[in-house]
């Protein structure tokens, strides 16, 4: 990993992957598919993740959105009856006014980004146990936000309960 | 290894933790009682925002959790404003008859109050991670809510169109708050302040008078994501067919409760964050213009829409996008009187809001209908509830000597007065003059209900039968708007607390 040459050949393959599974997940047919693609998009950003040494977000990713909600989302498209096998449609008389605002932002904000050069990047070396570091942030400088979180949880599981369950006599 | 923990101050938390718990102890309760038809659980709703309420009487003012947690007096004038919101908005739900609600009484109270929480939180948040979760969790109960009544369509696309555009707007301000982290290496409201305003940061240190385009983008796409939140143009799209489809004690804690937590969000962000970008020398950073024009064109699009409305529930809609422009004309006021004359704002909004939406609540149920024409004739069948409406209306529009009418006079006030402090703030007399001209628009059309009422004859007129908690929200409206109308002093008082809470960066 600390040969430059090599990290560099790894974004790039690893960006590639994540652009074309995105653009897929956004323009299949059938749905089902999407869902599949969406796992590799993620699992792509995951591997990036790791290019920049947050073993943690890259590990949390794959078990959050590779594993739990994808997952889910795969359940939810085959528990609904006849929409794996279905064509859709994902566009609407919008998607050329969408498609040229969208590549306008992303061109500009790259543009934007890339010709600022007064971004503060941390000076100190990685620590070396950087899921450490950010368990004890969480316990202490952002406890209250980790805290408020667990509320937000509950607050969107009894929401999801009462929009889903069916309605009793 | 070493573990240090920051300052807790738990108590300084205590009205936020005795609401949470209360809210799951409602939606125990719910599940555990079987005789659904009771409202017991709205009166427990009620009881706890009453307890909460005489809680932060004895809360004192601080910080805590290091710098996450600081319950200053914005935070406490916001918070009333929230208690009070919520509280209106569950007690003109009692008279709803709707399956739905009779059948999930326990959790509509409850995701009620946990939105509520979730702003209490917001207005106490001195950091964006928190402010973020803050916002978060007062939205995403609200579009459980807004979808509340899952066989009727239009709620349902209520919650999907609020879903969507919350998500969207949340990624968006996200993102913006990523550029400002990127730039100052902090999360701290305070310390970002103070970073923009020393260090050597191209475009925001007064000795590097060069803009930065990042900077400019970031405060965009801050703006964006609050200005969907707050209804602004050209983010306002979404605004009638959620306050349409949703419930309308939701509609109308949607429009109050929800509005007044942006408006926080945009005064910790933009006002205590970003102060020194507010200056047209620094143009482009200056986000005082791009404000300016949104608030204008709120006033303009809200008022002049509203008029072709046949729906009470979309003519309010527009209205708020309009009320959601005259706050900003005071935002926009950096002195002392600002913030003060927001607050006082809000409050006068708060009263007049709540009640007419309680009135469009209960006839609503009765009667199925929402449009305008069907209520032809409510002066001659219910005179108090014709009476009440035309109270709200009236303040609506900004009439002496009611609460709305004082808002307005000092959201004006403030704003020329800071237009007489600089030079370049020209544009603010004619934002004051947008007002004034927009609001004769709104006599228009909220006197065309008011027509309706009194003077339209029909064959069937409506026949109302109120629920007694519903008459008392209507009741707490009318007195608010009366007697602070006739009286503005104490809440002015109390709202003028606030600058205060921006430290001593206002002049």
């Amino acid at each position: 990993m600390s040969d430059p040459g090599s990290v560099g050949i790894a974004f790039w393959i690893l960006s590639a992957i994540v652009l074309i599974s995105g653009l897929l997940v956004v323009s299949l047919k059938n749905i089902f598919h999407c869902a599949l693609f969406l796992m590799l998009c993620l699992t792509g950003v995951a591997g990036i993740f790791i290019l920049l040494h947050a073993e943690f977000l890259a590990a949390a990713q794959v078990l959050v959105y590779v594993g739990a909600v994808s997952v889910l989302m795969i359940f939810a498209v085959m528990l609904t009856s006849n929409l794996a096998r279905k064509k859709i449609v994902q566009t609407n008389q919008n998607a050329l006014v969408a498609f040229v605002s969208c590549v306008a932002f992303v061109v500009g904000a790259l543009w934007l980004i890339k010709g600022t050069e007064v971004w503060k990047f941390a000076t100190e070396a990685l620590p070396a146990n950087n899921t450490m570091t950010i368990g004890k942030l969480l316990m202490t400088e952002f406890m209250l936000p980790f805290e408020v979180v667990s509320v937000l949880l509950v607050a969107a599981m009894i929401g999801a309960i009462v929009l889903a369950r069916g309605e009793e006599a | 290894m070493e573990f240090q923990l920051p300052e807790i101050n738990l108590q300084l938390m205590a009205p936020e933790i005795f609401l949470f718990l209360w809210a799951l102890a409602v939606m125990a309760f719910d599940v555990t009682t079987k005789r659904k038809s009771s409202s017991t659980a709205g009166n427990l709703a009620l009881v706890g925002l009453a307890v909460t309420g005489v809680i932060m009487v004895f809360t004192d003012q601080g910080r805590g959790f290091g710098n996450m947690f600081f319950n200053d007096s914005m935070a406490v004038f916001f918070k009333v404003i929230f208690l009070a919101a919520a509280f209106m908005a569950i007690g003109s739900s009692f008279g709803l008859t709707h399956t739905r609600i009779l059948n999930h009484r326990g959790e509509y109270f409850g995701l009620i109050l946990l939105s509520t929480v979730g702003m209490m939180f917001l207005a106490s948040s001195s950091e964006l991670i928190s402010l973020y979760i803050g916002l978060e969790l007062t939205t995403i109960p609200l579009f459980v809510l807004a979808a509340f009544f899952k066989d009727d369509r239009k709620s349902v696309e209520a919650g999907i169109k609020y879903l969507v555009v919350g998500a969207f707007s949340s990624a968006l301000l996200l993102y913006g708050l990523s550029f400002i982290y990127g730039l100052t290496g902090t999360t701290d409201i305070a310390q970002i302040r103070s970073i923009l305003a020393h260090s050597a940061v191209a475009g925001f240190n007064p000795a590097y008078q060069e803009s930065t385009p990042i900077m400019v983008m970031a405060v965009l796409a801050i703006l964006g994501g609050i200005g969907f939140k707050l209804a602004l143009p050209p983010f306002h799209q979404w605004v009638p067919d959620v306050y349409e489809g949703a419930p309308t004690p939701i509609t109308a804690f949607l429009s109050v409760g929800s509005k007044a937590a942006g408006l926080v969000a945009f005064a910790k962000i933009m006002i205590m964050g970003l102060y020194d970008l507010y200056d047209p020398s620094k143009a482009p950073n200056d986000w005082g213009i791009l404000v300016g024009v949104m608030a204008a064109a709120a006033m303009i699009v809200g008022n002049v829409l509203a008029i072709r409305q046949t729906n009470i529930k979309r003519m309010l809609a527009y209205s708020s996008i309009a009320h959601a422009g005259y706050v900003m004309v005071g935002m926009l006021a950096l002195n002392s009187l600002g913030l003060a004359s927001v607050g006082y704002y809000m409050f006068a909004y708060l009263f007049t809001n709540m009640g007419a939406f309680a009135i469009v609540a209960l006839i609503e149920d009765r009667t199925g209908s929402c449009e305008i024409a069907s209520y032809a004739g409510l002066s001659k069948t219910s005179p108090f509830l014709a009476i009440s409406m035309t109270i709200f209306l009236l303040s609506l529009t900004g009439i002496p000597p009611l609460a709305g009418f004082f808002g307005k006079f000092y959201v004006f006030a403030a704003a020329i007065k800071m237009a007489e402090t600089g030079s370049g703030l020209t544009w603010i007399y004619w934002l004051v003059g947008v007002g004034l001209v927009t609001s004769v628009f709104a006599l228009y059309y909220y006197a065309n209900v008011m027509r309706t009422m009194y003077f339209v004859e029909t064959d069937s007129p409506l026949k109302v039968t109120m629920s007694p908690m519903a008459v008392a929200v209507i009741v707490i409206g009318v007195v608010g708007v009366v007697v602070f109308g006739l009286n503005p002093q104490p809440i002015v008082q109390f709202a003028s607390d606030m600058p205060a809470a921006l430290g001593a960066l206002l002049p």
